[in-house]
Order: structure tokens, then C-alpha cells, then sequence
């Protein structure tokens, strides 16, 4: 606080420009018509005049309400970052004891049989690395195109009446629970023959479909209206303007898009525990196999849900797996998304 | 390139018509590619639809609207074994996890909004922010698995006798339950699904505000949080609405880590702490189940009402995002 509310010898003269910045609230205690004014009313003495400006009580009130709802802010935005913290850790301290290059590499463990309640210690997860690393490689490649022609379209061809429609459309397959997505899928592909990996796969393409598409149409606007200006004035067809001048200067953020898609889809259980879920114990590669191909969600939710000791353990440190490689590809994407001068993010 | 040959160009040679051709082709082939990727943005959502109600119709014509009113989901029912749905119970843990998902997410969220947005020290923003949307891309799965190993036996040691000591007299801080499984888990857990939402949005949205606005209340000699209340959420306020719609939506929509805490409970209960289920939980929790004909159509019904509940909630936030013009897409 300046001097305004403690005036000096020369109380004459009207706080400096500095102090009226600096304090807001001098202004406030002169126009507070509740104030308590004294003995010494404005007017009577030219001295006495700045007396009132002397914090009332409502005017501290007020000030600590403020505070106190600053402070509520900060501890509210101190316990989100507290549970990341907090959800981070417990994977990590439970998964320590599994990790090992033997986890990374062998197979999964039969599941309990017979009378047995628990499953053997040790084992692996290799299958449910490849496993999944093939269906978001699969899920990418149904997304990726599909998105970009989309956003395309939103952006190249597409006429006022039809835009709204197709953002529509985009928007509510985003907010369509994916449980939905995994019953449509299995209505679609499994009822009538089996769980498969491509089945799995189309229904995280069917997730990462709108962020793709609505990340890549945000890219595509910012492409400077300068580069298409100059293709045209040099005669260049529509189509190879997107293809030679368009799309590559979008490439970045088309990229960043995709990646974030795929750590959002990597973690997606919903999706899978109708398509995707019944899978042997070894590696599999084929996407229309018998079995489906394991991955590391269903593998989590399957052991989470029986009370096996050895099969949490192992949950754990796929937890582990799967939340590193996700944090890591966002935190990754932010800084080299920071790190690029273009505002094509 | 000299300049002869553009000159040559210009005269109608075959490689000019040749190119015409090319790029004529080219820029049909272009566009019906697009338009194709497009109308199957918008087949998909149709084919979805068609195939959760024709998939659903069994139930729907055997159950009618009384599976909206009936508690009872017992597969082995009957004498064909065919048992017998109703989806009450599954609406109401749906509307009571939402409801206190809300409760709590929508002013915590709009906290953290403001914090990023007007409280915090720009150096630390840049760090806060992404944390916080980083909470947003923990897998759901993982969100539920420890939400069941970690946060259940924390609840049952210790929030919920506390809760019910504090506050027993209300119905829904009951009696600890046996397990830390229940309505309360599942509310906790949306709960840290949805703030990240709806700070992200309102973050956004209040950096919007006019800075003249604000400094104008500022200069009259209103507090910060005077400011906020009398400037800042009421020009926001509408687009707050909507984040608040699409993290209502995500919290409706939960399936796995729901399924996890919830404790997969067939009854109706007063108390908080008691197990119960949602619809999406519901389905998730049948996967391996899902045999008879009749089981599988009644998922399928509970999906067919939840999609309509989602669609309402979807095109309402997307409509008032629209009018305000909000940034509806999260980018998380």
C-alpha cells in the first residue's frame, strides 16, 4: 500500500499518478458512500480531507472476501495438479517391483484355472505392447486420411449449409460415450462371427476420427491465405495447391494432431472390451485371427476386475507402461508444439 | 524455366492439354474424396444410431417402456433362462453420479479456470495449465484401477466415517460401506474426468474477457474477486454453461472407470457410500457376459437410452457454444 492512505506533512496535494495506479482502492475509499467520516468532514479542512482515506472496515471485508476466493482458486488448481501427482506416483511406486526387462519381453501368464484363485507370479506383457502398438497403428491409418480429407472438405469445398452440418456431425461423435462406439462395432463386425484386432482397430479409428479432423481444420485455416493467393496467380489447379502447398504447410500441426489422437485412443478401453478383448496369452500379429490381439487397456480392466494379487502387480506396471508412454508423447508434442515459431500448432 | 517456354505454353500444345486434363481429373478425384470422407462423418453417426435401435428393439418390444421403471437385471431369470431388464436403478446411479460429479467439478474447474487465467503468475501458468490438461489424458482405465486399489480403501478408512460422523444426518453420507466401492468412488472419479474440462474451457473463455471491462471495475475500485463476480463470469457465463454441458456429457457417458468403483450394485440406494451402477457401467460391465439374445439386446437398449441422453446434452452445449461462439472442440 503507498502512502495515499498515510498522508505526509503535505496532504494538499493529490496522490501522484504512481499511487493512483498502484492502488485502485484509494479511489474506492473516497467514493464509499458508507464510510465513516469523522469528525473532520470533507470541506471543513483541506488537510483533514484525506482522512477518509483511511481503510474502512467494509472496504477490509471486502478485500479479505477477495482473498479468501483467490486463495480457493489457488488450492483448488494446487489439488488438481496434487492428484495428477498423486495418481502418477501410485502407479509408479506399485509398478517398480514388476518392471524388468523380462516384463517387457515375455508373454502374458495363463489366468487362473481350476481351483486356483491367483495366477502364477512373473510373466510379461510383450503381447499386449505389440498388441496395441498394431491396433493404433491400424486405428491411424483408417483415422489419419479420413480425418485430413474431412477437414479438407471443411475447408477447400465444403458451402455454408454443409459446414454446419459436418462440424455437427464431427462434434458429436467426439461426445458419443465410447462404450457406444465399441456396442456399434460389435453389432457391426463381431455378433454373428468373433472379436478381432481390425475390429478393435476401426472402433478407435471411430474415436480418433473428429479429434483428427477438427485439429487438422483449425490447422488448415491458419495456413496463410498469401501461399494459395500465390498458386492460384501462378495457375496451379486446385488440386495440387492442397497437395504441393497447402497440406505441407500444415504438416506440423497435422502431425501434433495425430499424435495427441493416438495417446488419447492408446489408453481407450471402452472401444475394445467388445471387439477386442478375447485374446490368447501369446504374441499375436494378425488382425483377423481367431484370437483378438491382446493390448495393455482390456489387459488392465480384465485384471482389475478379478482379485488376483499377481494379476494386480501386473496391472500395475502395465498401468506404468501405458501412462508413460502417454504423458510422455503429450509433454513431448507440447514442447516441440512451443518450440516451433510458426503458429501452425 | 526461360521465358519460351511458358510462351510455348500458353499456345495450346498437347502437354498444356495433357495438363488440363490431368488437373481436371485431379481436382474432381480431390474433391470427391473429400466429400466422401465427410458423408462418412455423417453416415457414421446414423449408422451408429440405426444400429444401437435395431439392435435394442428386441428389448424395446419386450420390455416397453416399463424397463425405464423396473430395478431388476437378472440374466438367469425365468424358466427359459432368459432373464428379465429394467434399467431404473442404472438411471438413477446415472443421475445421482452426474448430478454430485457436477456438484463438485463445475466450481472447481472454474476455479482453476480463473486461477490460469487471471490469478496466476504468467511463468507459472504455462506450467499449471498443461499439468492439469495432463490430468485430462490419464486413460480412464487407469484412472478406475486405482481409483478401486488406492482411492476405495482411502475412503472406507477414512472420508466416509468422517463424512458420516459430520454430516449422518443426511440420507446420503450413510453408514461406511463394506467395500470403498460405491456411488462416492464412481462421483470422485468423474469428478477428476471432468474438472480438467471444464477448467480448460473457462480458462479460455475468461482470457476472452475485455481487459477494458475488467480494468474499468478496477479503476471504480472493485476488488479482484468483485471484478470476477460482477465482470468476468457474467460475460463468460454462457460459454461456462456449455463446458459445463461437455463435461456433464463425459460424465454420463463413463463406462470403464465407472464400471471399476462403482461396485456393480442392482438397487436403489439413499446413501452415497452404497455400490450401484450407471448405464454406460452397466454395458461395460457385461462384456464377458453378454451370451443370450435377450441380455444383449437389452445392453443395447440401455445404450440406445443413453445415446439419447448424450445427443441432448451434446447438441445443447454445441448449440449455445455455437450462438456464443465458443471454441467447442477441448484440445486435449
Amino acid at each position: 500500500m503507498t502512502g495515499a492512505f498515510h498522508p505526509p506533512a503535505g496532504m494538499g496535494e493529490p496522490p501522484g499518478p504512481a499511487a493512483q495506479m498502484d492502488d485502485p482502492f484509494g479511489g474506492e475509499a473516497r467514493l464509499a458512500p458508507e464510510r465513516p467520516t469523522g469528525p473532520n468532514l470533507p470541506g471543513m479542512d483541506p488537510g483533514a480531507a484525506l482522512g477518509p482515506l483511511a481503510r474502512s472496515d467494509h472496504l477490509r471485508r471486502r478485500q479479505l472476501v477477495s482473498r479468501l476466493v483467490g486463495a480457493a482458486q489457488t488450492a483448488a488448481a494446487l489439488l488438481a495438479v496434487a492428484v495428477l501427482a498423486t495418481v502418477v506416483y501410485s502407479v509408479a511406486s506399485r509398478a517398480v517391483s514388476v518392471l524388468s526387462f523380462d516384463f517387457l519381453t515375455q508373454n502374458l501368464p495363463a489366468p487362473p484355472s481350476g481351483l486356483a484363485s491367483t495366477s502364477a507370479p512373473g510373466g510379461g506383457i510383450a503381447p499386449a505392447i505389440v498388441g496395441t502398438a498394431l491396433l493404433m497403428a491400424m486405428a491411424t491409418a483408417i483415422a489419419m486420411p479420413a480425418g485430413i480429407l474431412v477437414a479438407l472438405y471443411l475447408t477447400e469445398f465444403a458451402g455454408p449449409r454443409s459446414r454446419p452440418a459436418i462440424r455437427l456431425a464431427l462434434d458429436l461423435l467426439n461426445g458419443l460415450p465410447t462404450i457406444i462406439v465399441g456396442l456399434f462395432v460389435f453389432g457391426l463386425l463381431v455378433v454373428g462371427h468373433h472379436e478381432t484386432g481390425f475390429a478393435g482397430a476401426f472402433a478407435l479409428s471411430i474415436v480418433m476420427l473428429p479429434l483428427i479432423a477438427r485439429a487438422t481444420q483449425e490447422v488448415l485455416l491458419l495456413v496463410p491465405a498469401s501461399l494459395r493467393q500465390a498458386a492460384d496467380a501462378l495457375g496451379v489447379s486446385h488440386w495440387r495447391t492442397v497437395l504441393g502447398v497447402v497440406l505441407p504447410a500444415a504438416r506440423g500441426g497435422i502431425l501434433t494432431a495425430t499424435v495427441l489422437a493416438v495417446a488419447r485412443a492408446a489408453g481407450e478401453t471402452a472401444p475394445l472390451i467388445f471387439t477386442c478383448a478375447l485374446f490368447g496369452t501369446s504374441v499375436s500379429v494378425n488382425p483377423f485371427g481367431h484370437l483378438a490381439l491382446p493390448n495393455i487397456p482390456v489387459y488392465i480392466f480384465t485384471a482389475s476386475e478379478a482379485a488376483d494379487p499377481n494379476g494386480f502387480a501386473r496391472a500395475w506396471g502395465a498401468a506404468f507402461v501405458l501412462l508413460a508412454f502417454i504423458l510422455l508423447t503429450n509433454l513431448g508434442v507440447r514442447t516441440l508444439a512451443r518450440g516451433r515459431s510458426t503458429s501452425l500448432r | 524455366m526461360s521465358g519460351a517456354v511458358r510462351v510455348a505454353g500458353v499456345r495450346r500444345g498437347p502437354a498444356r492439354s495433357r495438363r488440363e486434363a490431368t488437373d481436371r481429373v485431379g481436382d474432381g478425384v480431390l474433391r470427391g474424396l473429400c466429400f466422401l470422407a465427410a458423408l462418412l462423418a455423417i453416415l457414421a453417426i446414423v449408422a451408429i444410431a440405426y444400429q444401437v435401435i435395431h439392435r435394442a428393439s428386441p428389448a424395446v418390444s419386450r420390455f416397453g417402456a416399463g424397463f425405464l421403471a423396473h430395478s431388476i437385471w437378472q440374466p438367469n431369470f425365468g424358466v427359459a433362462g432368459e432373464g428379465t431388464f429394467g434399467a431404473a436403478a442404472f438411471l438413477y446411479g446415472t443421475a445421482v453420479t452426474s448430478f454430485a460429479t457436477m456438484l463438485l467439478a463445475l466450481p472447481i474447474g472454474v476455479s482453476i479456470g480463473l486461477y490460469l487465467s487471471m490469478l496466476a503468475p504468467l511463468r507459472l501458468r504455462g506450467v499449471i495449465g498443461p499439468l492439469v490438461e495432463m490430468l485430462a489424458a490419464i486413460p480412464s482405465v487407469i484412472l478406475g484401477f486405482w481409483g478401486i486399489l488406492v482411492l476405495g480403501p482411502f475412503l472406507q478408512a477414512h472420508v466416509e466415517p468422517f463424512l458420516h460422523r459430520a454430516l449422518g444426518f443426511l440420507p446420503v453420507f450413510g453408514g461406511p460401506a463394506t467395500t470403498g466401492a460405491g456411488l462416492f468412488n464412481a462421483t470422485l472419479i468423474l469428478t477428476i474426468m471432468v474438472v480438467p474440462i471444464v477448467a480448460s474451457i473457462s480458462r479460455d473463455l475468461f482470457l476472452t474477457v475485455p481487459q477494458e471491462l475488467q480494468d474499468g471495475a478496477t479503476a471504480l475500485g472493485a476488488t479482484r474477486w468483485e471484478v470476477v463476480r460482477g465482470i468476468v463470469i457474467p460475460s463468460a457465463a454462457s460459454g461456462v454453461v456449455a463446458a459445463a454441458f461437455l463435461g456433464l456429457g463425459r460424465a454420463l457417458g463413463e463406462a470403464i472407470a465407472v464400471t471399476q468403483v462403482i461396485g456393480a450394485g442392482n438397487s436403489i440406494h439413499g446413501s452415497l457410500f452404497q455400490t450401484g451402477d450407471t448405464l454406460a457401467s452397466r454395458i461395460a460391465d457385461q462384456y464377458q457376459g453378454a451370451t443370450t439374445k435377450t441380455l444383449v439386446a437389452s445392453l443395447f437398449y440401455l445404450a440406445l437410452i443413453l445415446l439419447a441422453i448424450e445427443l441432448v446434452v451434446n447438441v445443447a452445449a454445441q448449440l449455445i457454444a455455437r450462438r456464443f461462439d465458443v471454441r467447442s472442440a477441448v484440445s486435449i
